[in-house]
């Protein structure tokens, strides 16, 4: 095929799908973002590996993985907008459109479930004026755009059945009070659910037991 | 019976996550020897002999996995799974959390052992906060020289980069996680080869758990034969074992491996709340099959729950109380890995699909007895016709499921014949009324 003939095949088709890497120059990425990705870039032994941290980094800025924020990552990182946005809906964590201010993902595994994770979903979609079926199949925002409640599978935090993790911090196990609770902190901008966290919760089996004889303890300044 | 803490000894202690508490309790010794001490091949036998059987899942020896490296200078790799994301499974979470240099220092010496410059700790997207924790962690360690170009002097490498991942039970299956640690979709790859011989960017690559990697320090510092002295003879050494569900106590409980599960499940986590039993239990997260009351004195062990027909897997207890529906569970279960499928493979995909679409079909009465026998032969068909186990780890506690608790199967569809569609006596209609939520699915709560 000649030159010229490809460069018309290629110009006939549609924009999404002979979509160009964008050039830094053309989108105006904030200097915050640029260096977190670059940071992300050369950490790695290969460039690509930093796509989920700048997907993160687009996520953290806008408060969601926007199409603009996507551009601007995709010109830092020198790949197509449509490779990352083919990640952005892979992943669950990261989020297309946009969200309220909060977001409280609640878990409806099996462990959850059997210690009231159905009745956790429901107080916390009453309490913020949310269908609960429609956060709990895919998640829902508040009409006064503050809480953002979606229903999700095991957080790794069975031991706090029922949890949630609000805002990246995980707290249980909750019950429907806690729930109307941390709504009203959400809204009110205060502390969430004190003494719910998972960073203070001690180990299950409680206070140190005898130590085994077997298992050897060091105990001295230098190592 | 207590607990016999090797991993979690004075887990809670406060600062035991700063590297000061750490050496202090005699921490990094283990790396020290390592890079001044012991040649990497007297490493690999060392973990070889100690019988070391991998934490995340498939139980295969550390040491041998490590050995199937390819020696000389070619770039390798170390990845330490942290993907965490079987339902059941919260115990390497604690263990980054309050003892995060114990993992690093094992990720080191593992990574020396295979001749591997770079690791990487691929922790799940969830689990902000103790990625957080790590990253500090990691940084001190790069500070105090136990990390980095030069270790100690020593000329030895090993970079270490924790990645978050952002949401995907398939990014703990390993080849998954290496495409989605190469920053690409996780999609599992089809093996041979195996990442030993071709895994991150093409080179060597050992993958092991968090809590594989986090026993190494001590083998190292005590030596193959100590380790042996705990557990039994297939299954040296301890395990951390999360259970919850129905129990009074949910938590993680380090014990030596071979105890009865009695002891675990009603010895540490106090058991049902009162005047419940306990009706099944998962033995290895919710990819295992389900055993009931009768098995409860198995020892868990990787061998013993192996020949009961189910697996240690993860070692993580799941307890369902004989108040809870089977069937109900079976569909909770199912959507999971119907949600988490990543599509590849037609069996998984549509398997998974039709599992909770039949299930849905028995909660909500609408059933016929043929519809258990086609349930029971998706399964069947699912099993080993996949590109990764996603797909038989729905299968495998469904059909145990059905088989073990058939007549409870059945007495759903007998219901169709005698209630009036729709006035269902079940716990989820009262929840329904109860809470308002009348839009959640059909039957959704836990009680029959
Ligand atoms: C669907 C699926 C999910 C898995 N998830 C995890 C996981 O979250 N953590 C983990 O350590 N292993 C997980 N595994 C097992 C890994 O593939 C691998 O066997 C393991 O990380 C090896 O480490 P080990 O030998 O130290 O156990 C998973 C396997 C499959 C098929
Ligand atoms: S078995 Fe399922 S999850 Fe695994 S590769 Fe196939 S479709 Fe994907
Ligand atoms: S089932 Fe909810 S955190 Fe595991």
């Amino acid at each position: 095929m000649s030159a010229e003939e490809r460069r018309r095949l290629i110009e006939a088709m549609r924009p999404e799908d002979a979509e160009p890497v964008p050039q830094l120059h053309q989108v105006d990425v904030p200097d915050e973002l640029r260096e977190r990705i670059e940071a992300a870039m050369a950490k790695y032994p290969q460039v690509r590996s930093a796509a989920l941290p700048a997907l993160w980094a687009v996520q953290r800025h806008y408060g969601w993985c926007t199409p603009e924020g996507m551009r601007e990552a995709a010109a830092v990182m020198g790949v197509t907008p449509a490779y990352l946005e083919s990640l952005a809906t892979f992943y669950d964590l990261f989020r297309t459109s946009p969200v309220a201010r909060h977001q409280v993902l609640v878990c409806h595994n099996i462990s959850c479930w059997l210690r009231g994770a159905d009745d956790l979903i429901g107080a916390l979609c009453e309490a913020a004026g949310i269908d609960a079926h429609e956060a709990d199949h895919g998640g829902a925002n508040s009409p006064d755009g503050e809480v953002f409640v979606k229903g999700f599978e095991c957080m790794g935090a069975c031991d706090l059945a029922p949890m949630a993790s609000i805002d990246e911090r995980y707290y249980g196990p909750l019950d429907t009070d806690d729930a109307r609770a941390a709504v009203e902190q959400l809204r009110a901008g205060s502390e969430v659910l004190p003494g719910k966290a998972l960073a203070e919760r001690p180990a299950a089996g409680g206070p140190e037991p005898d130590p085994d004889p077997r298992v050897k303890e060091v105990e001295s300044g230098d190592a | 019976m207590p607990e016999t803490r090797m991993l979690y000894r004075r887990v809670d202690e406060p600062g035991l996550a700063s590297i000061e508490t750490y050496r202090r309790r005699g921490g990094y010794r283990s790396l020290t020897r390592t890079v001044k001490e012991i040649e990497p091949e007297e490493l690999l036998t060392t973990l070889q002999d100690s019988g070391l059987r991998g934490r995340g899942g498939a139980g295969f020896s550390m040491g041998k996995k490590a050995s199937f490296l390819p020696r000389g200078d070619t770039d390798k790799f170390l990845c330490c799974n942290a993907d965490e994301s079987e339902p059941g499974a919260f115990k390497d979470r604690e263990l980054m959390q309050k003892n995060p240099h114990q993992l690093i220092e094992g990720v080191a010496i593992a990574a020396i052992a295979a001749g591997a410059g770079w690791a990487f700790i691929f922790i799940r997207g969830e689990y902000a906060e103790v990625a957080d924790i790590l990253e500090g962690a990691v940084a001190e360690a790069y500070g105090a020289g136990f990390l980095g170009a030069d270790i100690l002097g020593s000329g030895q490498r090993v970079e270490l980069v924790v990645h978050r991942g952002a949401g995907a039970y398939i990014c703990g299956e390993e080849t998954a996680l290496l495409d989605s640690l190469e920053g690409k979709r996780g999609n599992p790859r089809l093996k041979p080869p195996f990442p030993a011989i071709q895994g991150l960017y093409g080179g060597p690559t050992l993958i092991n758990n968090v809590e594989t990697l986090s026993n190494v320090p001590h083998i190292v510092a005590n030596g193959a034969d100590w380790f042996k002295g705990f557990g039994t003879e297939q299954s040296p050494g301890t395990k951390v074992v999360s259970v919850s569900g129905c129990v009074q106590r949910p938590g993680n409980y380090e014990i030596e491996l071979g105890i009865p599960s009695r002891e675990l499940i009603y010895g540490l986590a106090g058991g049902p709340p009162e005047g419940r039993e306990v009706k099944a239990w998962f033995p290895g997260g919710s990819s295992a099959p389900v055993l009931t009351a009768a098995e409860l004195d198995l020892p868990y062990s990787f061998e013993a729950l192996a020949d009961a027909g189910s697996m240690l897997g993860s070692g993580s207890i799941i307890v369902a109380d004989d108040q809870v529906s089977i069937p109900a569970l079976a569909l909770r279960t199912a959507r999971f890995y119907h949600h988490e499928s990543c599509g590849k493979c037609t069996p998984c995909r549509e398997g998974t699909n039709w599992t909770v679409k039949m299930l849905e079909r028995v909660l909500s009465r609408e059933a016929t007895p043929m519809d258990l026998d086609i349930i029971a032969s998706v399964q069947d068909n699912i099993i080993g016709h996949c590109l990764c186990v996603l797909g038989d780890s729905m299968a495998m506690p469904v059909s145990s499921m059905v088989k073990k608790f058939r007549p409870e199967f059945e007495e759903y569809i007998r219901r169709v014949a005698s209630d009036s569609p729709g006035l269902g006596s079940d716990g989820a209609a009262g929840l329904h009324a109860l809470t308002g939520t009348s839009s959640l699915a059909p039957a959704s709560g836990p009680h029959a």
